[in-house]
């Protein structure tokens, strides 16, 4: 059981951290409200299951992977406009990066609390996601943890079929690697840029849908995860979708596992330690592409 | 084919380019000759869109292209080989090439490259930091050609490569202008390359062309004079 917690928290890491990947190690922005853009995420499905509930009742089985997409939809919208009339002035600035996005996310909670109030909210899901099975007597796994997996596992595999098989995923890290040549070569960076931010964040609103199915939202609930995904981000390898996975994989066990038995918080401090013994040896993260000077 | 006319471009309070005036013929190899600080790569850079230029028109066939970006300039059809090549080292061989692709890319085109560049099509799964810094320049020019450019513009290509393979560069050169039909712009300081390509020299000196001359006027041991300290 304490094995399946660890992949439940990998998987609430792996899908924050996957935008997170694309937005800073992609584009190296310190988004601080990308916490905020999973909280969207999760509103919106909330206003999703209210509207569907209350106008349309004979679509509540369905409405749940609808409103995936349109949480995608909004989240990865809202991103765009961010980056055209914010992030984009920024770029070459990463402390009033910094700053910005604390601001905005700052705005965007106290607007979540405006609209929804302060309460923590929690959409009506369909039948299908409730209950659990029992493979054995003593083992008991919920249907909502193995949804949230097998969407992680399918955005991951969606993310890298879309980075390393699609023209605009190969223009997406020919910028990461050198945005004035990729400008020679003929890639509009500026129009990259706008996307790459908006799929981050689009990724960000898909893991807020995600979290409705286990836990309910609040205007602070993206800010509580923030610092556990730039963590997993950091320490897999910015510019490593395969380190971002491992990363999530290994801190999300490593934690389940020596909280069981280290009690408390000394599992989460262990696990911190190690990291920072890692970075220290290899600041460039676990993964790190080898390519001659 | 591409006709600048008083381009001026700098760095911040600094004036490298001068009033600058030149013209490039349709099917021609033009050689910029001139030593290290004289101003080459940022003439280069300024008909690309790296640099913003101050003042000034450039001219590609009779579209206005100065205050375009390079990503449109590129649309327009200049292309870009780079000082130091500036390959995409975490991308595959084929991926470096894909990048200067605007839509997608016919068969035919992936042959004529690889045919230009046999290499290319042996290392084409392969990292383009791993690759050799010949094979590299082989790669630059090869991402360069795929957005199919009526003026390709190389500075200094020969920078760090070996003998053998800078023969190989300059016959490369030589057969895509007849082969594309396309004008080229090469800045350089082996005199020996510049010999073997170029139908015409300018001699650039301190932002200001000093010397233009047609390669059957020129001898090595005049360009090396000129371009003496």
């Amino acid at each position: 059981m304490q094995s399946f917690a660890g992949f439940s928290l990998f998987s609430v890491l792996l899908l924050m951290a996957l935008g997170l990947a694309i937005i800073f190690g992609q584009m190296g922005v310190v988004n601080l409200a990308h916490g905020e853009f999973m909280a969207l995420g999760a509103y919106t499905v909330y206003l999703s299951s209210t509207v569907v509930h209350t106008y349309l009742p004979a679509l509540a089985p369905y409405y749940f992977v609808i409103a995936i997409v349109i949480a995608f939809l909004v989240a990865g919208l809202t991103g765009w406009l961010v980056e055209w009339s914010l992030i984009r002035f920024l770029y070459k600035r990463p402390l009033d990066t910094l700053l910005a996005t604390w601001g905005l996310s700052l705005i965007m909670q106290q607007s979540f609390r405006s609209i929804f109030g302060a309460r923590e909210v929690t959409p009506t899901l369909p039948e299908w996601l409730m209950g659990s099975f029992k493979p054995s007597e003593s083992i008991d796994i919920p249907i909502n943890g193995v949804f949230v997996m097998g969407l992680t596992l399918a955005l991951t595999l969606g993310i890298w079929l879309f980075m390393y098989r699609s023209r605009i995923g190969l223009q997406m890290r020919a910028t990461v690697q050198n945005r004035v040549m990729s400008g020679a070569a003929g890639i509009n960076t500026r129009l990259v840029d706008r996307f790459t931010f908006s799929l981050g964040c689009g990724i960000a609103g898909v893991a807020g849908a995600a979290f409705t199915t286990i836990g309910s939202t609040g205007p602070d609930s993206g800010s509580r995860y923030i610092v556990d995904t730039f963590l997993v981000v950091v320490f897999g390898g910015t510019a490593s979708l395969m380190g971002t996975i491992a990363s999530a994989f290994g801190i999300a066990q490593g934690q389940s596992i020596l909280e069981f038995f280290l009690k408390g918080t000394m599992g989460k401090v262990a696990v911190l330690m190690v990291i920072v013994l890692v970075l220290m040896i290899r600041p460039q993260g676990l993964f790190a592409s080898k390519i001659r000077s | 084919m591409l006709t600048v006319s008083n381009l001026t471009v700098g760095y911040g309070q600094s004036r490298v380019i001068h009033e600058m005036n030149f013209s490039l013929r349709a099917e021609e190899i033009l050689a910029i000759m001139g030593r290290n600080g004289m101003g080459k790569t940022t003439l280069l850079k300024s008909l690309i869109g790296i640099l913003p230029s101050r003042q000034g028109s450039i001219l590609l066939g009779d579209k206005e292209i100065s205050g375009l970006a390079s990503h449109e300039r590129v649309r327009s059809g200049i292309a870009f080989v780079p000082q130091g090549r500036m390959i995409f080292p975490a991308l595959t061989v084929s991926e470096n090439i894909l990048t200067g692709a605007r839509g997608p890319v016919e068969k035919s085109a992936w042959d004529e490259i690889y045919a230009l560049f046999p290499i290319l099509h042996e290392m084409r799964k392969r990292k383009g930091g791993n690759l050799s810094g010949g094979q590299q320049q082989q790669l630059a020019i090869a991402r360069a050609l795929i957005s199919n450019p009526k003026v390709l513009v190389l500075d200094e290509p020969t920078e760090g490569i070996q003998p053998s393979i800078i023969k190989d560069i300059a016959r490369a050169l030589r057969q895509i202008r007849s082969a594309r039909k396309i004008a080229i712009i090469v800045t350089e300081q082996v005199v020996s390359f510049m010999m073997d390509v170029c139908d015409r020299a300018l001699v650039i000196e301190r932002g200001r062309f000093v010397h233009e001359a047609p390669r059957e006027g020129l001898s090595a041991d005049q360009v090396r004079s000129l371009l003496a300290v």
